[in-house]
């Protein structure tokens, strides 16, 4: 009776207003919208007239309109409650199989959720504990020269800008200066501990919100050599914080000027975990204006690196009014430096945790690149589990059906149904979470793990606000994955349903969803197969012949003690055979580069790499002599004369005919100094496994044994913990401020490819939870149409199929999606790696077939797995059973 | 009870519907309306007055016969109860009264 079946109103509004609406007034009002319709269409458009239509609806949401709440229906809602809550238990108890692993991969994915929604929380929590968090402004500056500008802006400014906004521009409340560097080893009588911090001006105080114990913050950091500790600095250092007014000596380094007197003149809360500005101790800045009063650098306008500007502003300040006057800045201050161009802009507080990644942060900081690519990643993994959970909640239909059909013959509403579906899908989801939340806890570490970074940055630690946000992402998740099939079944036709269970309305989108399982089934196989070939390149890189020995090595860095008295102390060690010194660790991605003039062109230089050594080194490495001798030991400083190099220096300068016997004795220039050949060693991988000169570098070992950086300690023992905590205590002697760093060499091999490995991880977590996911789409699939087929196999059967020949029959089209799915991802994995990844990376291992096979095989023997199982059980149900209902 | 008090435009719209007599429904009540006044009366507004005057009881409805230029749905035929009809005459009285008070009511120039 539509008076224009092609032109109607929208009918979502319609049915807002008839949700809404009382319904003794309903039926009026839509006549007389229906009536405005029709005339707006003639008069102002189609368009026009459903936008009125939809603003009329809106508007229509008054007090006098609105359907009061049904008491009786919230009543039946509510004392149904503990039945849906009762029957949705009892259907997860009967369906061991499908409740659990539906609760497995929702767990599953809703721990990335709840990773993120922690990391989240702990990023938006940065930097909040400062009052005036909202109208704190970071400077940053861009750098331009001959016209080539720099990518991006610097989260630095130089110090010239951050004093002359400080001074000539106006609608700024306060200013804080930090700069880089105030760090060195805190003396006071015989205690010495080293910290770092940064240099600030007196508005440190004024715009953050750090809080002094102790001192006044107006004056604290104003005088020249004040300075302002951490409660946990002066605990470490006194023992005490009541300590306002005592020197400490800062040591700095050997020359006596850099090692000054700074007078105690606050103590300071330590700073919050959820600062992005991190430090143990603060300087006056105007400390600076002494020291460094003769460096031209330090005031120019282009040293734009080191110091960082903060700004408070006034509440209403308008951010390009102060910009501008940046730019204006900036115009007049160009002329001091020619050809340079620096733009000063803001940059909100609140956003430097999350946002832009800038150059040159004070400390690490998460941008947003991370934290998008995160969420949209989580927001799939969630997504896909909650389709998969309604897949199979809708291909389980013919279960539940009837009992839908019995309860609406009953009496039930759709919106009944509705609520115990939702109810259903909330269960278990809120179970899931109980899972998720285990999971979230196990793979908490390995996640901060994952990169250095993330240990400084987030907690993740649980709050009674982080275990809510929890529950609601969960009861959010059991929403979305239940809605689909609760509409479903609220629409079930009762008669019909109870008449004849086949008139269910068949599932639409099967294509859609065979398309989808062989997505699922690609990306799985891609993901596993890439895992492993990654993992193959570490185990190659941790593996691969360097040239040399690292094993059993113990490299111990001197941090500025003199090697002597720890190597005698150490040789003292029955487990320690043998010590010997070096300015570096080679093949872990150190690079010390000189310069050796060409014998035979005097105005030919190339740069060299280097290492200096004693004589012990090249023995205790086992780096292979093709001629010549070894240094000889010499007591005492001796002038540097003697070297020794590689087959690859001979062969780059030609020297000797390039033959190792005679070239001992040639004499060539490095570093400006005229040094004797005296041996001839093995090339050797001078830089990292994936470098990718290989072993092709020209390396020259200089004997310089007092420039020493490093101890390497070959170490025979039978317990590594032991040795360790013995090789400790004889530091704590020799250094008891500095905590000793010692690592293997090859843990530190380890730690180049650190980032490999951190994909590794990520690869096998995301492999693993695509598996799941894929895994509950299949057997979805499997179980919907094994279903519908039952009646197939049961007549099948009776003609005498036998159960091998109806496995077949019934999963036949499922190894076929699986095969597609191998078929598209192992080229594809093969081709991107082939082409694309090793490339680029240096002395590759190559991809093996053990590689590309594992992956496919896992994937298929799951997959068959279940597909077995599921048609083994119709297979082998009893056509009588069947049958017998018709 | 709210109070039984008749507002400015509470009245102009119960005249029109006393004007309209037995045609008094939603929109040709604001047809009337923008007719008379000169200016669009919204349906909104009218809607909620008119369900204010039926709460004060000035007005009673019920709903007429289907047609088809309404999708289907039936109009709400508005008329005015005895009570109204009261209500407009008090009114109409006090304004009298205070018309005839004035002596002489033309517009000058000032």
């Amino acid at each position: 009776m539509k008076a224009h079946p092609e032109i109607s109103p929208p009918r979502w509004a319609t049915r807002l207003l008839s949700w809404y609406c009382k319904p003794d007034l309903l039926e009026d009002l839509q006549g007389d919208l229906n009536e405005y319709f029709a005339r707006n269409v003639e008069e102002k458009g189609v368009r026009q007239a459903r936008l009125i239509y939809i603003i009329d609806v809106l508007k229509f949401f008054r007090l006098y309109t609105v359907r009061k709440p049904e008491f009786l229906n919230l009543l039946i809602h509510w004392i149904m409650i503990g039945s849906y809550i009762r029957t949705s238990g009892r259907n997860i108890v009967r369906n061991k199989l499908f409740s659990a692993i539906n609760i497995i991969g929702l767990a599953i994915s809703m721990s990335v959720g709840l990773l993120l929604i922690a990391m989240l929380m702990d990023l938006f929590a940065y930097d909040k504990f400062h009052e005036k968090h909202e109208r704190i402004y970071r400077v940053k500056s861009k750098y331009t020269f001959n016209n080539k500008s720099d990518h991006g802006f610097m989260a630095t400014t130089s110090l010239k800008a951050a004093r002359a906004i400080d001074e000539s521009v106006t609608g700024v409340e306060d200013i804080a200066i930090l700069h880089r560097d105030f760090s060195g080893d805190v003396t006071f009588g015989e205690q010495k501990i080293p910290l770092r911090g940064f240099w600030a001006n007196e508005g440190m105080f004024k715009v953050f919100s750090f809080q002094l114990l102790q001192g006044n913050p107006l004056t604290a950091l104003k005088a020249p050599f004040s300075i302002v500790l951490t409660e946990k600095s002066a605990l470490k250092i006194f023992g005490e914080i009541n300590v306002l007014g005592k020197t400490v000596i800062l040591h700095r380094g050997d020359k006596p000027e850099q090692n000054r007197e700074y007078t105690i003149t606050g103590i300071m809360k330590d700073v919050p975990v959820f600062s992005h500005i991190k430090f143990d101790m603060l300087g006056s800045l105007s400390t600076r204006e002494v020291t460094e009063a003769e460096n031209k650098q330090e005031m120019k306008w282009d040293n734009i690196w080191h110091a960082w500007t903060y700004l408070l502003l006034p509440e209403e300040t308008s951010v390009e009014e102060l910009e501008k006057s940046f730019a204006k800045l900036s115009g007049k201050e160009d002329m001091t430096v020619p050809l340079t161009h620096i733009e000063l802009a803001l940059q909100p507080m609140d956003d430097i945790m999350t946002g832009e990644d800038l150059g040159n942060q004070i400390g690490t900081t998460m941008g947003d690149t991370v934290v998008r690519i995160f969420s949209i990643l989580s927001f799939i993994v969630v997504l896909s589990a909650c389709l998969n959970y309604t897949n199979l909640s809708i291909a389980r239909s013919f279960r539940r059906s009837r009992e839908v059909g019995i309860r609406k013959a009953i009496g039930a509403l759709k919106s009944h149904v509705i609520n115990q579906f939702l109810i259903e899908s909330v269960i278990i989801s809120l179970l899931a979470l109980v899972f998720s939340f285990g999971l979230f806890l196990l793979i908490k570490p390995h996640f901060l793990g994952m990169e250095k970074s993330l240990l400084e940055l987030l907690v993740l630690d649980l709050s009674p606000v982080l275990v809510v946000t929890f529950i609601l992402f969960a009861i959010l998740v059991g929403v979305l994955a239940g809605i689909f099939p609760a509409l479903f079944f609220s629409r079930i036709n009762a008669v019909k349903v109870l008449k004849n269970l086949s008139a269910i309305p068949v599932l639409k989108g099967v294509t859609v969803r065979k398309v989808m399982i062989v997505f699922q089934y690609c990306i799985s196989i891609i993901a596993i197969t890439a895992t492993l070939i990654i993992q193959k390149q570490y185990k190659h890189y941790l593996a691969y012949d360097l040239g040399f020995t690292t094993e059993n090595i113990l490299n111990v860095s001197l941090q500025g003690n003199k090697a002597e008295l720890l190597k005698k102390e150490l040789a003292e060690l029955p487990e320690v055979r043998g010590i010997s010194q070096s300015v570096l660790i080679t093949s872990i991605g150190n690079y010390w580069g000189t310069m050796m003039k060409n014998p035979h062109d005097p105005l030919d230089s190339v740069g060299v790499n280097y290492n200096m050594i004693d004589e012990n080194y090249l023995p205790l490495h086992d780096h292979k002599l093709l001629a010549g001798r070894n240094f000889k030991g010499s007591a005492g400083k001796t002038e540097e004369s003697e070297v020794i190099v590689n087959m690859e220096i001979l062969k780059h300068f030609n020297i000797a005919g390039q033959d190792p016997e005679k070239a001992i004795g040639e004499v060539i220039r490095v570093d400006r100094k005229d040094l004797t050949i005296i041996g001839v060693m093995k090339n050797f991988n001078y830089g990292r496994a994936d470098d990718g000169n290989g072993r092709n570098n020209k390396v020259v070992m200089r004997y310089v044994p007092e420039q020493a950086q490093w101890l390497n300690v070959k170490i025979n023992s039978t317990d590594w913990l032991e040795t360790y905590s013995k090789i400790e205590n004889i530091w704590k002697k020799i250094d008891p401020v500095h905590p000793l760093e010692a690592k293997f060499y090859e843990e530190q091999i380890a730690q180049t490819f650190q980032g490999m490995k951190a994909s590794m991880k990520v690869g096998s977590f995301l492999a693993f939870l695509i598996i799941c996911i894929a895994s509950i789409g299949l057997l979805g699939m499997v179980v919907y149409s094994t279903e519908t087929r039952l009646r197939e196999v049961s007549i099948r059967k009776v003609f005498g199929a036998d159960e091998m020949r109806l496995l077949f029959i019934l999963s036949r089209g499922f190894l076929l999606l699986l095969i597609i799915a191998a078929a598209i991802g192992l080229p594809v994995t093969y081709l991107f790696f082939e082409a694309v990844f090793l490339p680029e990376i240096a002395n590759h291992a190559p991809i093996g077939f053990f590689e590309m096979f594992v992956g496919f095989v896992t994937v298929m023997g799951l997959a068959l797995l279940m597909i077995v199982t599921q048609t083994l059980k119709v297979a082998r149900t009893n056509p009588a059973e069947d049958l017998r209902g018709d | 009870m709210k109070g039984t008090n008749l507002g400015e435009f509470e009245e102009i719209v119960l005249l029109t519907i006393a004007a309209l007599v037995s045609d008094a429904y939603s929109v040709a009540i604001c047809d009337e309306l923008e007719k008379s006044i000169g200016r669009p009366a919204k349906l909104g507004v009218v809607h909620a007055v008119l369900n204010r005057l039926e709460e004060k009881g000035y007005v009673k409805s019920k709903l007429g016969e289907a047609t088809k230029t309404r999708g289907g749905k039936r109009k709400r035929y508005y008329t005015v109860t005895n009570g109204g009809k009261a209500a407009l005459i008090k009114v109409r009285e006090v304004r009298d009264q205070l018309w005839n008070r004035i002596p002489e009511l033309t517009l000058k120039k000032a």
